[in-house]
């Protein structure tokens, strides 16, 4: 990563995406009923976390403006939103679909701005993902019939998102329930609330009626008070697996519907005959697309011993090459750690990681120039470890590849299957009874095979076990937020 | 840079060493399809997806301007028409040595790429200028003659004086699985690449990827070629579409890479036709640098086979030297 | 002296373009009132065989493109029509003899057919498609494909409306279509045309030609490069409706999907269901083992 200067060297001059296409706003209310209010509690700052410079004053919901929120959002189901006929509400969505594209590339730049992703990242692969899923959902709101689920919408949707995709969260659950007839409260993560503000204000440009989307920001409190409120008929959550295990405790006893999306420790998984150069970059792409913040994230190579030094090899030179810098520059591959918080847990896993593979592996990573200011963390890879390592049992959520080896199909399974997560899962071979033979014993939600972290609004994706419970995505996302056809 | 010089010759031994490396398993067409066949699977789909990734890659600016000089230093300028004359030989070799008229600072092109009956009207122009000339052999494009007449072909423009000689590999017996015969035909032309005071024709082995289809043949031919001596692998012939794409081309830099972490020794890439725009010049230039490394960053690793992307290089290169745009009316033609 | 309009030539469309007819003929149209209107190209046997060429070039890409394209397509259609609102209502109003309110409910309708119909091109699979339990160590999986090249009789009676609910539901799985018009109400078609043509529709997908069903039919039922018949075009026609066997007949000799008519032409504002998509769709299923 840090090139040896010869007269051969092609360096990559600095390509800067512009900020003039974005405009931060000095502080920010609540979107409550259609129009942004002020928010009655407190406030926080939302902070570049490539630069550590402050973006803005973002109002924290309280009890009383959550509460506000919810009654606008039933006021808005019961008079408007629930009543109005599947193929009204479907055009309400493609509006929205349709501005998103519109302002795709300020979205994308806020985005990395606020989250500190690379812009290549969010340039092509959130922003159009977000695109395509509300035009999705939006050509289900009027063929509820067909879907197997009914047509009944469940009523007030309480939605909490986390801070690794902000704008495409916001997409997984906003648009199969506004398809549905439900109206939502949606809660951003506290590090990254801007694109679910500027989503609020492309909401307005769509003629949204009034109160169907509520964006209410704040941090834990706020989410709590929010899944906690009577007014809700449905929680909707993604983060970590500790905040689902305390909804679920929370509306234990309560007649809400609950899905939740959780955290995992996937095993991507290479056969001696996998293609290798495909698998390197689908190992690659598995562990540091995003920081590795991603739930479904490859974080444990599981590579087959005959192979497992070739493999190797292939991919810590692959691994000098990823870029890592300023988010903003269209040639960066890996972007800033979002929060000092987070850098700070990957940093104590990593450490613990040194320990525990020392003798047995080593922990590598491309000689790398970090930024003096803003957080960031080198691609880093751990080879040697084994099951009772914490750093093959522990979600770090950063860019730390864990590497272990098998020997058999049966002893994949084994390990990759040796958690209590049970959301992702990778393999590679050249052998397609192989990848079905692998596919139907890993206890995961979603098998990748000779590809890795592809999402798409047509594809259910929800994990097992203590990854959470339900689905995202494709006709199977609709039943989260419909009563279904039992009384 | 070596690109001023003549050819580097890698020496009598280097391609006996690797056909010594490798003859156990040249030793029969079983042997040679077992090793051909056990090698990595290159998936389709994943393969073009890295090559679409590299393609966003921005080069801007200073790396720009660097990409663009080295290109043009990359360019086999080509003509390969039955209307070729002697005329139009002399004006495109004239071209090669001053690219641009209105700017003495542009370099030259890495060689002129005509028909062996051509040659030597190519060599008088072009003299001791550094500029190469290429010549197309073994009954260029299709391959379809006997083994004595294409061997005859490259003798002939040997002979008259080219540096390079771009062969074309019989897809007929690639695609009916006589790996053997392939083999044999490359490792015979290379032979009568040699001249009588012992230095060689440099050899470019063309697959005609555009017929060979899946990236998986274009991995094998890329390792038969370079088993049987080939200094440079190369795309296409430019008459068969398609003929040059990214993806073809990352999976033959991905096959010279494994090569020489293989063997030690370099063998070099030239994707030719359908390379039109300096953005797509760049693409390549990118992936040359990522995949295989800067060591192929260099006219005597890596060429363009093309005639338009010359003008369009000119093109950007004196914008990014006036800041004008410029029109097609301040480039020569030939 | 008030201003002379300039006034419209209506054109056939095929592979993009708006050619006239091979054969020089044209017939005038007349409103409800029986009033001149226009002359349209009376497409021949000629032009009915072109534009099956045309369709089953553009069948390989159409079908191809992801599905999400082609419903970013469809929906694409869908907002120049709505952009072209009022020349749409003048020329439903004066085919179909409507009053303004009435004409506007009717392209309303229509684009919001356009609508549904382009949200169904990522979904038809996933609800008419599966996995099957098979008995034994199989991956064993069921999916819908398009059949090729389908001839379709649009509605003779409503203009628009039917038009559009005959042709979406051919083309947003895949399928490419030659379509010959109402007769007597062919004008909506031709505006219709000229919205796919700056819609991102690819040459081909959708080829309109104004005209005669009973003299085209019988070509297009016996053109063995043909995969499929839509016969709505026929129902509500007495004279019409006798073909209904003959065309049945020649397109037994390539085992052409037919989709009869109904006697009379249904209620076009109703739900029209799956069957209008699902005629045109084969379903493919797929074998795996799954083992080491």
């Amino acid at each position: 990563m840090t090139p040896t200067p010869t007269s051969r060297a092609f360096e990559y001059a600095p390509a800067p995406e512009s900020r003039a296409v974005v405009d931060i706003k000095a502080s920010y209310g609540l979107f409550i009923d259609g129009e942004f209010v002020d928010g009655r509690g407190t406030s926080f700052k939302t902070v570049n976390p490539a630069t550590e410079e402050v973006l803005s004053e973002v109002a924290e919901a309280n009890d009383a403006d959550v509460d506000r929120a919810v009654k606008a959002a039933r006021r808005a189901h019961d008079r408007v939103w629930g009543p109005m006929p599947g193929r009204e509400r479907a055009k309400y969505l493609y509006r929205i679909a349709r501005i998103i594209q519109e302002r795709g590339r300020e979205l994308a730049v806020l985005e990395s701005i606020d989250n500190g992703k690379p812009i290549r990242e969010s340039r092509d692969v959130d922003v159009p993902t977000v695109a395509a899923h509300f035009f999705y959902y939006a050509g289900w709101a009027d063929k509820l019939e067909y879907s197997g689920y009914g047509s009944t919408p469940l009523g007030v949707a309480g939605q909490v998102i986390p801070w690794n995709f902000p704008l495409l969260m916001l997409a997984w659950k906003i648009a199969p329930a506004l398809a549905c007839g439900n109206t939502v409260v949606l809660k951003p993560a506290e590090t990254t609330p801007l694109t679910a503000l500027l989503f609020a204000e492309i909401c307005q440009q769509a003629d949204l009626p009034p109160g169907v989307v509520n964006i209410i920001t704040g941090a834990g409190d706020t989410g709590r008070a929010l899944v906690a409120h009577p007014g809700i008929d449905k929680v909707a959550f993604t983060g970590s697996t500790d905040v689902g295990r305390a909804i679920a405790r929370q509306v234990a006893g309560t007649t809400k519907k609950v899905t939740l999306e959780l955290g995992g420790k996937a095993a991507n998984i290479v056969f001696d005959d996998a293609p290798v150069d495909q698998a390197v970059e689908g190992i690659v792409n598995g562990i540091f697309f995003n920081q590795g913040h991603v739930c479904c994230a490859g974080s444990r190579l599981l590579v087959q011993e005959s192979v497992a030094d070739e493999v190797l090899e292939r991919l810590k030179r692959r691994m000098s090459t990823l870029r890592l810098g300023d988010p903003l520059d269209k040639n960066t591959d890996i972007g800033a750690i979002n929060s000092a918080e987070q850098l700070a847990k990957i940093r104590e896993l990593s450490e613990i990681g040194e320990r525990e593979v020392s003798g047995a592996g080593e922990r590598w990573a491309p000689p790398c120039e970090l930024p003096a200011t803003g957080y960031w963390f080198p691609p880093t890879l751990f080879t040697g470890v084994t099951q009772a390592h914490r750093i093959a049992r522990e979600e770090v959520f950063g860019p730390v590849l864990s590497v272990l080896t098998f020997r058999t199909p049966a002893e994949a399974v084994e390990k990759a299957n040796n958690t209590p997560y049970g959301l992702s899962a990778g393999v590679w071979t050249d052998k397609g009874s192989l990848i079905l033979h692998m596919a139907n014993r890993l206890r995961a939600g979603v098998v990748w095979a000779n590809t890795f972290n592809k999402f798409d609004p047509t594809s259910p994706f929800g994990g097992y076990q203590e990854s959470g419970y339900g689905r995202e995505g494709g006709r199977h996302g609709l039943e989260a937020y419909l009563k279904g056809t039992q009384a | 840079m070596t690109s001023t010089s003549l050819p580097t010759t890698p020496g009598p031994g280097s391609g006996a060493a690797a056909a010594a490396a490798f003859a156990d398993v040249t030793r029969s067409d079983a042997s040679l399809r077992r090793f051909l066949h056990g090698l990595p699977g290159v998936d389709q789909v994943g393969a073009e997806a890295r090559a679409a990734t590299l393609g966003t890659r921005s080069i801007k600016t200073t790396a720009k301007a660097f990409a663009i000089d080295l290109a043009i230093r990359m360019v086999d300028l080509t003509t390969l028409e039955g209307q070729d004359t002697h005329g139009k030989v002399r004006a495109l070799a004239a071209k090669a040595m001053h690219p641009d008229p209105a700017d003495p600072s542009c370099p030259m092109t890495a060689a002129v790429c005509v028909y062996g009956d051509l040659v030597a009207t190519a060599r008088e122009v072009l003299g001791d200028s550094g500029v190469h000339v290429a010549a197309v052999a073994t009954a260029f494009p299709s391959g379809r003659a006997s083994l004595g007449v294409k061997l005859a072909d490259v003798r002939d423009a040997v002979e008259a004086g080219a540096d390079e000689i771009d062969m074309v590999i019989d897809r007929g017996a690639f695609l009916s699985g006589r790996y053997l015969d392939v083999h044999d035909e490359i490792v015979a032309v290379r032979e009568a690449c040699r001249r009588p005071d012992g230095t060689d024709a440099h050899l470019k082995v063309i697959f005609e990827t555009g017929e060979l289809q899946t990236y998986d043949n274009v991995r094998r031919a890329s390792w038969l070629a370079m088993m049987a001596g080939g200094h440079f692998i190369k795309t296409s012939t430019g008459k068969v579409q398609p003929a040059a794409t990214l993806p073809v081309t990352l999976v033959m830099l991905e096959a010279v890479r494994d090569f020489r972490d293989a063997t030690g020794q370099m063998v070099g890439v030239k994707p030719a036709g359908g390379i039109r725009s300096t953005k797509d010049a760049i693409k390549y230039l990118v992936m040359v640098n990522e995949v295989a490394g800067q060591d192929w960053l260099d006219p005597d690793w890596f060429r363009f086979g093309a005639s338009t992307l010359l003008n369009d290089l000119l093109m950007q290169r004196t914008k990014m030297t006036t800041g004008r745009y410029s029109g097609p009316d301040y480039f020569t033609l030939d | 002296m008030s201003r002379i309009d300039v006034r419209k030539t209506s054109k056939l469309y095929i592979g993009g373009a708006f050619p006239r007819s091979e054969s020089g003929y044209s017939y005038a149209v007349n409103d409800a009132r029986g009033r001149f209107v226009a002359n349209a190209a009376l497409a021949s046997r000629k032009d009915a065989r072109d534009a099956v060429v045309a369709a089953r070039k553009a069948f390989g890409g159409w079908s191809t493109r992801t599905a999400y394209n082609r419903a970013q397509v469809l929906y694409r259609v869908a907002e120049v029509m709505e952009d072209r609102r009022p020349q749409f209502v003048e020329a439903v109003r004066q085919a179909e003899g409507l009053n303004e309110s009435r004409a506007a409910r009717v392209v309303d309708e229509a684009v919001d057919r356009l609508v549904w119909y382009a949200g169904w091109a990522d979904k038809i699979t996933q609800v008419t498609g599966n996995a099957n339990p098979v008995a034994g160590p199989f991956f064993n999986l069921s999916t819908p494909e398009p059949t090729g090249v389908v001839a379709v009789l649009a509605p003779q009676a409503s203009s628009l409306l039917g038009l559009v609910s005959a042709v979406a539901p051919v083309v947003v799985t895949g399928n490419t279509a030659v379509v010959v018009s109402s007769y007597d109400r062919p004008l909506p078609a031709v505006t219709f045309a000229e919205v796919l043509a700056t819609s991102d529709v690819p040459g081909g997908v959708v080829n309109i030609l104004t005209g005669s069903a009973a003299t085209i039919a019988p070509w297009l039922a016996s053109h063995m490069d043909v995969n499929a018949l839509e016969l709505v075009g026929l129902a509500g026609d007495a004279a019409l409706a006798a073909l209904a066997t003959e065309l049945e007949v020649a397109a037994a000799e390539n085992l052409k999907r037919v989709r009869r008519a109904p006697a009379a032409e249904p209620d076009w504002t109703a739900d029209p269901g799956l069957a209008a998509m699902t005629a045109f769709l084969e379903t493919k299923t797929v074998w795996h083992p799954i083992g080491v």
